[in-house]
């Protein structure tokens, strides 16, 4: 059974999770012009290697970030936005 | 007896005969450099050395020919698309398939045998509906099934009626079929390379050096060539191969899982997949049921099976046959499909004048081999993107053109 840790709940199987991707900084709509949106729309982090991005505790609705090798599928360690002031 | 064959070994009238020669020494400058030594990358050596006599071709291979995701992927051969420039495309993937034996003197075991799609839900079923009416206009033989003609089509189905997965009809796609990918792969390889097209495989491609918008040089492991022009067919690499250019593709990578079966007497005489258990099957021309395909449900570049989704495909596969819960399975494995966001591949031009772009062929890859080879042949020889590709440019993710195809893959929608 695979594992992930929740920073609220702790360890738990990574049946109860969802991924929601990686991390991506939202640019101001009011300034960003069409292909600049386009880019923040459907570019993803895809690099192998380590990492960040969203994970969600679906039980208890936790929102939380993972940082993850996506060669080996290690993950490094999971913390909530509140600690970067990310959004999802 | 023994004696004889080794005679016959040594035979000048029967010379042995080597289909691929063995990998030459790397040029200086190559018309055209093919990253890439899978299907699709070998199919467009293919035409560009038959029908426009550009022989100057190096096709490098960072593994072994056809290692890739042409030897990884369960050979569904279908044009039962749903957006007008999908079925298009996949249509004349399809017709080349018909006629790809002929084509490369060599036997893919290209076997048209139709594929059933099920629907569990009537919501399935509208969504069959609108397939089937797009691909009759396009003149594909698409068509919507009842229940009887189902258990027709295929009377060891589970119709499972009055259960919650009962199959409430399916999506009968006659032009649907299957072939031998390793065939299909050094068959255009045989003939490539008969033409004087070089194929290095064990050659990785580490640099690009560009200057003026182009791609002046490429570096190997095995040295730096030049190049008119360069293809990116890498598959599951592509995102990385173009971030060497410096492209950063709209691609997620996900493996997908996929096993097969021992082998058994020949049952299952159609392609049979099912949209709601995310699971499909097909019998091998060694008795082998290939069943696939679960994607995990997030980026990696691991191809390390998982026991979740072996259990996932290994339960639909029961469900839908039940007598196979006997049945024992043989090999599991994965492959990294390059997924874009609206399930459709990129093909033609890229930021770079002279490097084109084979890429985002997710779960849908195989079947296009031909098509997409002849079509880039046509697009690096000519310097322009014929109208067939268009819709599929690199360019729709900035002009929010996106072509959105919900009959992509029974995989992962």
């Amino acid at each position: 059974m695979k594992l992930l840790a929740c920073p609220v709940n702790g360890l738990r199987n990574i049946d109860e999770f969802q991924s929601f991707g990686p991390l991506r900084e939202t640019p101001d709509p009011e300034k960003t012009s069409d292909a600049e949106w386009g880019q923040h729309l459907f570019r993803a982090d895809n690099r192998k290697g380590i990492i960040v991005e969203w994970w969600r505790h679906v039980p208890s609705n936790v929102f939380f970030l993972a940082e993850r090798d996506t060669e080996s599928n290690e993950v490094v360690r999971t913390f909530l936005p509140a600690e970067t002031g990310e959004r999802p | 007896m023994p004696f004889s064959l080794l005679k016959y070994g040594f035979s000048r009238t029967y010379p042995a005969r080597y289909d691929i020669p063995p990998t030459p020494d790397l040029k200086r400058h190559y018309d055209v450099v093919i990253i890439g030594g899978g299907g699709h990358g070998l199919a467009c050596a293919h035409y560009l050395s038959k029908y426009h006599g550009i022989t100057d071709v190096a096709v490098l291979e960072k593994g072994y020919l056809a290692g890739g995701n042409t030897a990884r992927n369960t050979t569904t051969i279908r044009s039962n698309y749903i957006t007008p420039e999908g079925i298009s495309f996949y249509k004349e993937g399809v017709e080349l398939y018909e006629r790809m034996s002929q084509e490369l003197d060599f036997n893919v075991m290209f076997s048209q045998r139709g594929q059933l799609t099920l629907a569990h839900t009537e919501a399935t079923l509208r969504s069959f509906k609108a397939r089937a009416a797009m691909g009759s206009h396009l003149g594909t033989r698409t068509e919507v099934v009842d229940q009887k003609e189902v258990e027709k089509l295929s009377p060891l189905l589970n119709m499972d009626y009055g259960g919650p997965l009962e199959i409430l009809g399916g999506l009968w796609h006659a032009d649907g079929g299957t072939a031998r990918h390793d065939a299909v792969a050094w068959g255009y390889a045989a003939q490539a390379s008969r033409r004087g097209v070089e194929i290095h495989q064990r050659t990785e491609v580490t640099a690009f050096e560009i200057s003026g918008g182009r791609v002046q040089k490429i570096a190997t492991d095995r040295g730096t060539i030049a190049c008119g022009q360069a293809m990116i067919a890498t598959g599951g690499m592509n995102y990385e191969m173009a971030l060497k250019a410096g492209i950063e593709l709209p691609i997620r990578c996900y493996p997908l899982q996929a096993m097969v079966t021992q082998p058994l007497k020949p049952w299952l005489d159609t392609l049979v997949s099912s949209v709601s258990l995310h699971t499909y099957l097909v019998q091998s021309s060694r008795g082998e049921v290939v069943i696939g395909g679960g994607s995990d449900p997030y980026q990696l570049y691991s191809t390390r099976s998982t026991l979740d989704m072996k259990e996932h495909l290994a339960a639909g596969a029961v469900h839908l046959f039940p007598f196979l819960q006997n049945v024992r399975l043989l090999r599991q494995w994965a492959g990294i499909t390059d997924m874009t966001p609206d399930y459709s591949p990129i093909m033609g031009a890229s930021p770079l004048a002279n490097l084109w772009l084979d890429c985002g062929w997710g779960t849908w890859g195989f079947k296009a081999t031909p098509v997409a080879g002849k079509r880039m042949a046509e697009t690096i020889a000519g310097g322009r993107v014929p109208d067939i590709l268009k819709p599929f440019s690199l360019e729709r993710f900035r002009s929010f053109r996106l072509l959105n195809e919900m009959g992509a893959t029974a995989a992962s929608h």
